[in-house]
């Protein structure tokens, strides 16, 4: 929904709030549905209302947890049957200074002052540690804001009794907490506050008036950021970049104007700006985030362009250029399918207004941020959160490289006539195991991210998957390819949970990028390989469709499973007959060897 | 601007915020009249009014307003001033 998009209107959120949540929950999304506890130490109400509207645009149903007043210590540290009854997957600690139990007095020694800050760090951790003990879920929790007036003036940064300090050292002793422990995320407050404007954000009248800690006017941008980090969680982020040339990334036109007089580079400001640009766009690269070229362009000339002397980014830094004379809707979808991705993973980047509108109007949920000038694009798309980081996986930092070896494989593929000699000449070997440690994270991931070859959409929390794989009743299995071009990773997850002489799956999964390649045969083999080890008879399978998974709807069938159910809404459960006459579907990987 | 103006515009926002486009308020209008008007709505109410007619509420008035003849009364010495 675009009024929920950033740059957002925040003020008419706030007044539409009950409209726009009835037309979200109307619009038809698909949406999967979590349980969000906020534990306050302020009035939260709003925070919660203007989070589930944002949460509803990602395709995320919340069902809250909202403490009483002021009852976040309470509700973290004592035993407390409804939040254990209601089984929280996210928990949300919105804490402020105005929560700090005491601040250091002019007197104080230092020791003092190093005590008031273990005690209050030490109050924390106590909540941090239940929470996670009992819940075994992410827990957001805020850093501090700065305050919002100086005793010491500015020397109340710099002295161990200003505020300032003092916030400022517990806020590095939370990001500590945050560095060596899983499943903990910081809400940057003191990052948002600022960026909204102190003053405004910590008017005291939203305080003393209605026990507010931020201004009410604020609480979009901070519901917001919460939704981010939700929503990353789930995996819901996007994957990549496509972007226009001609006055997005450098100014002027290059077919027109020739390379020598595109505007980029540091002789000028505007050519410093486009250069500032192209750096920021690079750098998202190492976070796995792949970036492509939809421009209206001989692609020659674009190519002449991604290689003028000062440019940061060069043809070697895209998976895909599409440089060409066709609308750029067909483009953006030809990228997204060569890449196997949905076309909502994709943020498209133009500086035209009407070509953001095509692409928008043909694909929904595509995000193409409103770019006004060119000094204003990195503010605007880097609040839009896209790349939200939450956990970074090996596989991220790889992301780039993988699409490229895909693309390398496509074009090989070419020139084989017998799709099954290219599978040969891939050269694939899998390590099919069950889940290990080092896995868990990756593993965790794929079932938040899968979303087109996932036959039942469970999503797991990494708590979760570790408690599957030290359960007995339970069979887990992941699949890691590599080939001639490279590793691609952990691509594939079944998680079969035992019931007598059944296997039911609970999970089966696979990463787009390797569609095709037989690796679901060669995860079949194992899995039947390890139910007659177990003594198993009877593989049941279960698809359940939603938007996104009709790729995988006779999927059961292909692996020679019969269909015993089928329910109005297209359900359906599949059983398999373990026997020792079983044979091997695979015949391209070498497995474990 | 006349207070029929105020009432107007007024209008517009309790709908808004409510999201009942059938609200009608007047002189005598209380929180006892609109039945999701509790003291959290409140804050969202003066916030819309504050925005919608570019003036700030203080403390004392927003705890003493006893109906929305006394809201408007303030929105109208505002506009005057």
């Amino acid at each position: 929904m675009r009024e929920l998009e950033y740059p957002f209107d925040a003020e008419y959120i706030l007044r539409k709030k009950k409209k726009l949540k009835k037309e979200l929950l109307n619009s038809g999304k698909q949406f999967i549905d979590k349980n969000i506890a906020i534990l306050g130490g302020s009035t939260t109400s709003d925070i919660k209302i203007i989070l589930e509207l944002f949460l509803l645009n990602q395709g995320i149903r919340p069902l809250f947890y909202e403490s009483e007043y002021n009852q976040y210590y309470q509700d973290a540290v004592f035993p407390n049957p409804r939040l254990e009854c209601f089984r929280p997957d996210i928990i949300y600690i919105h804490t402020t200074n105005r929560n700090i139990t005491a601040y250091p007095q002019m007197a104080d020694s230092a020791e003092d002052v190093d005590e008031l800050l273990a005690a209050e760090e030490e109050k924390f951790r106590s909540i941090w540690e239940s929470l996670a003990q009992t819940y075994c879920c992410p827990i957001i929790q805020n850093n501090f804001e700065m305050p919002f007036y100086r005793l010491l003036g500015n020397k109340d940064a710099s002295d161990i009794h200003g505020k300032v300090n003092f916030l400022t050292r517990l806020n590095m002793k939370f990001y500590e907490y945050a560095q060596t422990h899983g499943n903990f995320y910081i809400c940057d407050i003191n990052y948002i506050s600022a960026d909204y404007g102190l003053k405004e954000w910590s008017d005291p009248f939203y305080y003393h008036m209605y026990k507010y800690a931020l201004n009410v006017n604020a609480i979009p941008y901070l519901s917001f950021n919460v939704a981010n980090i939700i929503k990353s969680l789930f995996g819901k982020n996007k994957k990549g970049f496509v972007l226009d040339l001609d006055n997005t990334i450098w100014g002027g036109v290059v077919g027109d104007d020739g390379v020598d007089n595109i505007v980029l580079g540091p002789e000028e400001s505007e050519g410093q700006v486009y250069s500032e640009f192209q750096r920021y766009l690079k750098e998202h690269k190492q976070l796995g985030v792949i970036l492509n070229v939809d421009s209206k362009n001989d692609e020659e000339n674009a190519i002449v362009g991604l290689n003028h002397p000062d440019s940061e980014l060069h043809p070697d830094d895209f998976i895909l250029i599409k440089a060409n004379w066709a609308p750029k809707d067909e483009n953006f979808m030809e990228i997204a399918n060569s890449l196997d991705l949905l076309p909502e993973s994709l943020v498209f980047i133009d500086d035209n207004p009407a070509e953001r509108h095509i692409v928008t109007g043909r694909m929904e949920n595509v995000s193409a941020p409103d770019l006004d000038c060119v000094q204003h694009y990195i503010q605007t798309i880097d609040r839009c959160g896209f790349f939200e980081t939450t956990v970074i996986s090996k596989d991220d930092l790889k992301r780039n490289e993988m699409y490229k070896e895909n693309i390398e494989r496509q074009q090989l593929q070419v020139g084989f006539s017998d799709y099954h000699d290219y599978l040969l000449s891939l050269e694939m070997k899998a390590r099919i195991k069950a889940f290990e440690p080092i896995y868990m994270a990756r593993i965790a991931q794929l079932s938040n991210k899968s979303n087109q070859f996932n036959l039942t959409t469970r999503r797991y929390t990494q708590a979760e998957i570790e408690s599957v794989s030290r359960n007995p009743e339970y069979i887990t299995m992941y699949g890691k390819l590599i080939d001639r071009f490279g590793d691609n990773g952990v691509v594939s997850v079944v998680i079969g949970h035992i019931v007598g002489k059944e296997c039911r799956i609970d999970l089966w999964i696979m990463s787009c990028r390797v569609l095709k390649r037989d690796m679901e045969f060669a995860m079949m083999d194992m899995l039947v390989k390890r139910c007659r080890e177990q003594g198993i008879e009877e593989i049941r399978g279960y698809y359940y469709p939603t938007a996104k998974n009709h790729m995988v709807k006779d999927f059961y069938m292909i692996q020679g499973f019969e269909k015993v159910r089928e329910d109005e809404i297209g359900n359906t459960e599949w059983v398999f007959k373990v026997s020792d006459k079983y044979v091997k579907k695979n015949d391209v990987i070498e497995v474990n060897g | 601007m006349t207070r029929e103006k105020v009432y107007e515009e007024l209008n517009e926002v309790f709908q808004d915020v409510f999201d009942d486009a059938t609200i009608q308020v007047k002189e005598t209008t209380t929180s006892d009249d609109i039945e999701d008007w509790d003291s959290l709505e409140h804050i969202n109410l003066v916030v819309a009014v504050e925005k919608k007619f570019g003036i700030k509420f203080n403390m004392g008035e927003v705890n003493t307003m006893k109906d929305v003849g006394e809201m408007v009364d303030i929105i109208l010495r505002r506009a005057v001033q």
